[in-house]
């Protein structure tokens, strides 16, 4: 019975989450806290801070950890297929379709008509991102670290990895010095 | 039979997005398409954005959904499935041994400071992927309609808060129309310059 509402309400809140992981925290949030009454809304709010002090994707992170609390690895597995097997499914199958009809005009049209939006979705998600680097160490550190991490990434073509690395080791071995 | 050099690049991709993606899914796209596009040439710069965008009007995280699509492109559906488990494996082995110490992990500040120290980085490879898809959109629609369409998005999702779901969905309708429109428009002017 557990096992069944864990898919169920992991797979209801990530079927209604448009936008990515973050916009189904609040989704998520009423199956596990008001709906199964697994956690209280102070130890959900502890899992999400645990999540953003990890990498990768934050509903994932939210299923393992609920998953395993609820019934063990075979939760953390049943959690995780209801949160990611769907949305997945649905891309593939979407894009098999379109490969189809690749060279027609609307398909054409298609393409080249969300060019704009995804450039303004990546840019909000930019200023969005700039207020939290600025609200968590301050401007002047949030600039310094932008800065060398664009002369890295473009002037130098510094692989991704070895800049966030770089931000890291910076972070664990300089930040705390200054404040 | 087996690629074995392309399940190998295609594990160093995903779990490399892995350990290094911070900021929750959507802030992980620029690290997806820097391995896809510019480090493995699985796919173009075009099927990327094309592929996002659909990921992106579909419900459920991003990340897992581009894994899905990336480890299709490459080893069939088993590298989708291969993709999705290694994308998302480091951090769910981390949360299940670190949720007991959950609450003091956060706490300690030289760890709230590595994270924090990611965050500008992530920014500036946002903002890149913003100029490169805004260059694109005017190569491909010229600079007034590039400009009024992205000053269209930008009022919907920042000023009304329309879900982007919606917003990629309206455009992609117009889109369906779009080259047709053009060849009207271009008839219509070309008989109207034929009168005059």
């Amino acid at each position: 019975m557990n096992l069944l509402h864990l898919f169920l309400g992991f797979l209801i809140a990530n079927l209604l989450g448009y936008g990515g992981g973050p916009a189904s925290i609040p989704l998520m949030q009423n199956e596990i806290v008001n709906r199964y009454h697994w956690l209280t809304n102070a130890n959900f709010a502890n899992v999400l801070a645990l999540g953003n002090s990890l990498p990768g994707p934050i509903a994932t992170k939210v299923a393992t950890y609920l998953g395993f609390q609820v019934y063990g690895w075979l939760g953390v597995l049943v959690a995780l297929v209801a949160t990611v097997a769907p949305s997945a499914a649905g891309l593939l199958l979407l894009s098999r379709l379109l490969a189809k009809h690749r060279q027609s005009n609307v398909i054409r049209g298609m393409t080249l008509l969300v060019q704009p939006v995804i450039a303004v979705m990546m840019l909000l998600l930019t200023i969005q991102m700039g207020k939290d680097a600025v609200s968590s160490i301050g401007i002047l550190q949030s600039a310094v670290i932008a800065l060398v991490a664009f002369f890295a990434l473009v002037k130098f073509k510094v692989h991704p990895a070895f800049v966030i690395i770089a931000a890291f080791l910076y972070g664990a071995l300089v930040l705390p010095h200054l404040s | 039979m087996v690629d074995w050099s392309r399940a190998r690049d295609l594990s160093t991709a995903m779990l490399r997005v892995g350990v290094l993606g911070y900021g929750g899914g959507p802030a992980v796209i620029p690290l997806f398409r820097y391995e896809a596009v510019t480090r493995f040439h699985w796919l173009s710069d075009e099927e990327f954005g094309e592929t996002l965008a659909f990921a992106t009007a579909l419900p459920g995280p991003v990340a897992t959904k581009l894994s899905a699509y990336l480890g299709y492109r490459v080893l069939g559906f088993a590298g989708a499935i291969m993709a999705i488990v290694l994308n998302i494996l480091p951090s769910s082995i981390a949360t299940v041994i670190l949720a007991g110490a959950f609450t003091r992990l956060y706490h300690y500040t030289v760890v709230r400071d590595m994270v924090s120290a990611v965050i500008p980085v992530i920014t500036v490879m946002l903002a890149m992927m913003a100029y490169q898809f805004g260059e694109r959109a005017r190569r491909g629609l010229g600079v007034p309609l590039g400009l009024a369409l992205m000053a269209i998005a930008f009022l919907l999702l920042w000023w009304i808060h329309v879900n982007s779901a919606i917003v990629i969905v309206l455009f992609l309708l117009y889109g369906t129309a779009h080259f047709a429109l053009v060849r009207k428009w271009r008839t219509w002017r070309g008989n109207d310059g034929g009168q005059r």
